[in-house]
């Protein structure tokens, strides 16, 4: 479980996140939910530890990381896996080395084993026999497939993906969606989801959190977040002209 | 002021948490290739250049029946070991490499690659930037000797071929009176020239923020502070170590 305590965040004299307090449970598919410049990739930055924030804790299944020296730091962090919004592949490694990449430098692993263990990665996202490709040349789809076997390839306990459908069709938002949710079941990880997109929110949101102008307004599940009662999150879900004619033959 | 120390920590960062000496290993070798080998073609055309016309305006300068022709030779030898070589070479490495360095680094870190090392729990100031400073130390002072065998040839080439002065006087010339410190002078100066050069573009590169036009400017920046950082060091070295 990740435990976040009162994490407020500014830029300049811009304040970003106020007072953010949050858990995050295990085996879970956890969303953090908001329109665009709500702070949600900051809030997920400073769990992670890429973005200081000025107050607060984050706790990874009590153990203090923040205020972690950078030793422990690193050792929490090897635990974490990340899947980027744009995939964050290293252009000049092959799919079968960007993946390998964290065994490379995190394990002992013999080269057989880490061979075994990349290929039974990407056969579990799909992407069997692309090992020699480029990022270049495979699809964005694809590139995030390729973030996510990426991320799990060693054996980690966290998971964290930031907008994982941003600039994918509606058909690769879903597989990609149902990748992340039947990886966190099947590893038991603590996941947590940064998204806008609705039909994340209603297809794995086991546990939603929205923000809105960097502050905590609502939290819940996908069965109770379209009678939250709360305005700024109905008028967040139902701001397309088409959701609003969903919503009022609901 | 704020820079300068900012600089100075992201030094010091590249020396905690180091990964295994293999992995060093392999992205020195790559460095190596990219910073040495590849700039070996610009390095001889623009040395066997400057070796040409420097003995072509030595001589220009030094008409008079009173200097004999094998000076001409040992003016610009003089000149090519002492100065030209190394510090001519670094401006063009910083163009060249530097930019590259600070590009490539931007590149990263607004696609989050860096921080995707940073997530899996690496130092990526030490995982990114090390092997390149240690790459850019080795190579540059083998590219300066390169750089200046091929100038001299070229003043060689310049010189014969103009008749400016015959093969024996060219060859007397760039041997009488060789002080072999000016040589052990030009590798030290290259060494910090080629620290310079790498840790300044890194830096630059590192801490890009934004998207492709800041990627530009820190490249652009890159080349700027490390040709002024080479100047610099260039007259402070000629102080320290010659006088």
């Amino acid at each position: 479980m990740i435990e976040v305590e009162n994490i407020s965040k500014t830029f300049g004299d811009t304040q970003i996140l106020y007072d953010i307090s949050a858990k995050f449970e295990r085996g879970k598919s956890n969303l953090i939910i908001g329109a665009s410049g709500t702070g949600k990739s900051v809030l997920l930055k400073s769990i992670v530890g890429l973005v200081m924030p000025e107050e607060g804790k984050v706790l990874y299944d009590g153990r203090k990381f923040l205020e972690s020296d950078k030793e422990e730091k690193a050792q929490i962090r090897r635990e974490i896996g990340m899947l980027f919004q744009g995939g964050a592949l290293f252009d000049s490694k092959t799919i079968e080395e960007n993946v390998q990449f964290p065994l490379d430098l995190l394990t002992d692993m013999s080269k057989e084993e880490k061979i075994d263990r990349v290929n039974n990665v990407l056969s579990r996202v799909g992407l069997e026999n692309t090992n020699d490709k480029m990022p270049s040349e495979v699809s964005g789809g694809m590139k995030k497939r390729v973030g996510i076997a990426r991320a799990i390839v060693n054996d980690i306990n966290y998971l964290f993906c930031d907008e994982p459908n941003s600039g994918l069709d509606p058909r690769t938002s879903l597989l990609i969606d149902e990748l992340i949710y039947e990886i966190t079941h099947e590893l038991n990880v603590t996941t947590i989801v940064v998204t806008h997109d609705m039909n994340s929110v209603m297809g794995i949101g086991e546990h939603i959190i929205y923000l809105s102008k960097g502050k905590k307004l609502w939290e819940g599940n996908s069965d109770n977040i379209l009678d939250s009662g709360q305005e700024d999150l109905e008028d967040f879900i139902f701001a397309s002209k088409f959701m609003k004619k969903l919503r009022k033959t609901l | 002021m704020k820079s300068i120390g900012a600089y100075f920590i992201f030094l010091g960062n590249m020396f905690v948490r180091r990964e295994n000496f293999r992995s060093y290993f392999k992205l020195v070798m790559t460095e190596c290739n990219q910073i040495g080998v590849n700039s070996l073609f610009l390095v001889a055309i623009t040395s066997t250049f400057m070796g040409a016309v420097t003995t072509v305006q030595t001589a220009y300068n030094l008409v008079s029946p009173l200097i004999k022709n094998y000076v001409v030779a040992q003016v610009a030898r003089e000149m090519i070991v002492l100065e030209l070589a190394p510090t001519i070479t670094a401006i063009v490495i910083a163009g060249k490499v530097g930019s590259s360095i600070a590009s490539g680094l931007g590149t990263m870190r607004i696609t989050e690659q860096i921080d995707a090392l940073e997530v899996m729990g690496v130092n990526s100031i030490s995982y990114l930037v090390l092997p390149k400073i240690l790459a850019a130390v080795i190579m540059y002072p083998l590219l300066v000797i390169i750089g200046g065998a091929l100038a001299l040839y070229g003043g060689y080439l310049a010189g014969t071929l103009t008749d400016i002065l015959t093969p024996t006087e060219y060859i007397y010339g760039i041997r009488i009176s060789f002080n072999p410190y000016t040589v052990q002078f030009a590798l030290i100066k290259s060494a910090v020239f080629a620290f310079l050069i790498s840790s300044i573009s890194s830096f630059q590169g590192y801490y890009t923020t934004g998207g492709a036009l800041e990627v530009g400017i820190s490249s652009t920046s890159a080349v700027t502070k490390s040709c002024i950082a080479v100047l610099l060091a260039d007259y402070i070295l000629a102080e320290l170590l010659l006088n």
